[in-house]
């Protein structure tokens, strides 16, 4: 059903029966480490090189979420899967095996929300039983991608973020799936969506993405608030991908400046995955990797046993390319809105 | 007109809002930093004067010396550290160009030797090279041109 501007209220509302989540080492080391299906301490996943250790990632995100269901992967009718890499070859490479018919997306690091957007909207429009959402990201080849070669010895500014390296699957059904090999997630489902359009502030400092990011996010999160006719205390948690720190207290103020306050409910996956203290992360954490593996071992297993009864989850993507920042161009940023919640 | 004040208004009160690193205790860990780089490299020199060469020879050691070291380093993952802690200390010497030059040879190995180290070695160290070469140039023609008044 279409609510208000941007959204969806899903009558016939998706289970996100399954998650996986596969991290590097560092991911392993922080908070959550204990809590990822995958740990990895060779960042090259036995490959050769980044972008390959991506696609490996991706591979084997989507091999535990399939075996935890017990799904072969010709059960899946469609998959949605993204990451950083230019024309997104990580996911056409780590998901070629697979053999389902895929859609590849970019959104930056919120592609892990268009990907169960998607897969949701399919699932409720009867086009498919099971789809499977899945994006990636990995330190070493967004370095490569964005910023400088690994070895080149500079210094991150305090408002720059740690790309994530890991990846998250998800399986989107239309039934609760009480008969698998290890217990689905029944009592998690996709509810509704906001999807978030293009905001941008004019901001061009591309180390600083949690400031070009948090308009967007707060633009999506009020635009569900009033599409759904909600007020943020109607969610458990509010939960944004990777604003970070910076992010976070201008997505705050923003907020306040709208008549907002989400102080009280709202966190981060950028902050939750690293410890800024200890592991010298700045920022945050950020990529597809760190909502979508956030979301796979911290968020979902809440919403399970009901602690968290709703929750709106908004990974946020900041759009450039290398070519557009250096032809000084802003970086516009995007965050699209999932509303999970625990129904009995 | 509006938006542009905007944003404007909002570059401002992120620029504002977002930590930046100590520029005093920045300034002084590049000022060690830097500092024990260059004793290093005249530590070299005087072992060089000590053992009798002479002075073209003891600096070109000292550079190679220097540049070798910056390699090793780079390639162990070391001078990023050191870079992390020391800043410009260790960006301005000749070791920070060293670095810049070694360490996308490493990154791109995997691309080949061609279109990989062959082509983006000097993805860092390109500009400065060009603009250094470039700059003399202008100095030259500057100078040529002084001689010829004075």
């Amino acid at each position: 059903m279409i609510k208000g501007k941007q959204s969806l209220e899903f009558e016939q509302a998706p289970y996100l029966t399954f998650a996986a989540s596969v991290a590097g080492k560092k991911e392993g080391e922080g908070p959550l480490g204990a809590l990822f299906d995958f740990v990895e301490t060779e960042d090259l996943f036995g490959e050769s090189t980044w972008e390959a250790a991506e696609s490996a990632m991706q591979k084997i995100a989507c091999s535990l979420v399939l075996e935890k269901a017990g799904t072969e992967p010709e059960d899946v009718r469609y998959l949605f899967g993204g990451d950083l890499l230019r024309q997104g070859v990580a996911t056409s490479m780590g998901v070629e095996s697979l053999g389902i018919p895929m859609f590849g997306l970019y959104g930056a690091c919120s592609t892990a929300g268009e990907a169960l957007t998607l897969a949701a909207m399919c699932v409720a429009a009867g086009y498919g039983e099971k789809m499977l959402a899945v994006t990636s990201s990995h330190f070493g080849s967004a370095e490569k991608e964005f910023r400088f070669p690994l070895g080149y010895a500079n210094q991150r500014p305090l408002s720059a973020h740690w790309t994530v390296t890991g990846s998250g699957a998800f399986l989107v059904s239309a039934g609760p799936e009480r008969r698998c090999r290890e217990k689905a997630l029944q009592h998690v489902r996709i509810t509704g969506v906001t999807t978030g359009k293009i905001v941008d502030y004019g901001l061009k400092d591309s180390q600083n993405m949690g400031a070009c990011m948090a308009p967007a996010a707060c633009d999506t999160i009020i635009r569900n608030l009033k599409d759904f006719g909600r007020e943020p205390d109607d969610y458990t948690r509010i939960i944004t991908g990777d604003l970070g720190y910076v992010g976070q207290s201008i997505l705050f103020d923003l907020m306040r400046g709208q008549g907002y306050d989400i102080k009280r409910n709202h966190i981060d996956c950028g902050m939750l995955i690293f410890d800024q203290n200890l592991q010298d992360t700045h920022s945050g954490g950020s990529g597809c990797g760190c909502a979508a593996v956030t979301l796979a071992s911290y968020i979902l297993p809440k919403l399970m046993t009901g602690e968290w009864q709703k929750v709106l989850f908004v990974p946020t993507g900041a759009l450039l390319s290398t070519v557009s920042y250096n032809e000084g161009a802003s970086v516009p940023g995007i965050a699209h809105g999932i509303v999970l919640e625990h129904i009995e | 007109m509006d938006k542009q004040k905007q944003q404007e208004a909002y570059k401002n009160y992120v620029k504002h809002k977002t930590p930046v690193h100590s520029l005093p205790l920045n300034m002084a860990k590049a000022f060690v930093t830097g500092g024990a780089i260059c004793t290093l490299g005249q530590v070299i020199m005087n072992f060089g004067r000590n053992m009798g060469m002479g002075k073209e020879v003891c600096g070109s050691i000292t550079s190679i010396s220097l540049i070798l070291l910056s390699v090793l380093l780079t390639g162990w993952n070391i001078y990023p550290r050191v870079a992390k802690w020391g800043g410009a200390g260790a960006l301005v010497p000749i070791t920070g160009f060293a670095n810049s030059v070694a360490a996308p040879a490493i990154e791109y190995k995997k691309e080949g030797q061609v279109m990989g180290i062959g082509c983006k070695i000097f993805t860092i160290a390109g500009p400065v090279i060009l603009y250094g070469v470039f700059t003399s140039w202008i100095l030259g023609l500057v100078y040529w041109i002084w001689k010829q008044w004075v």
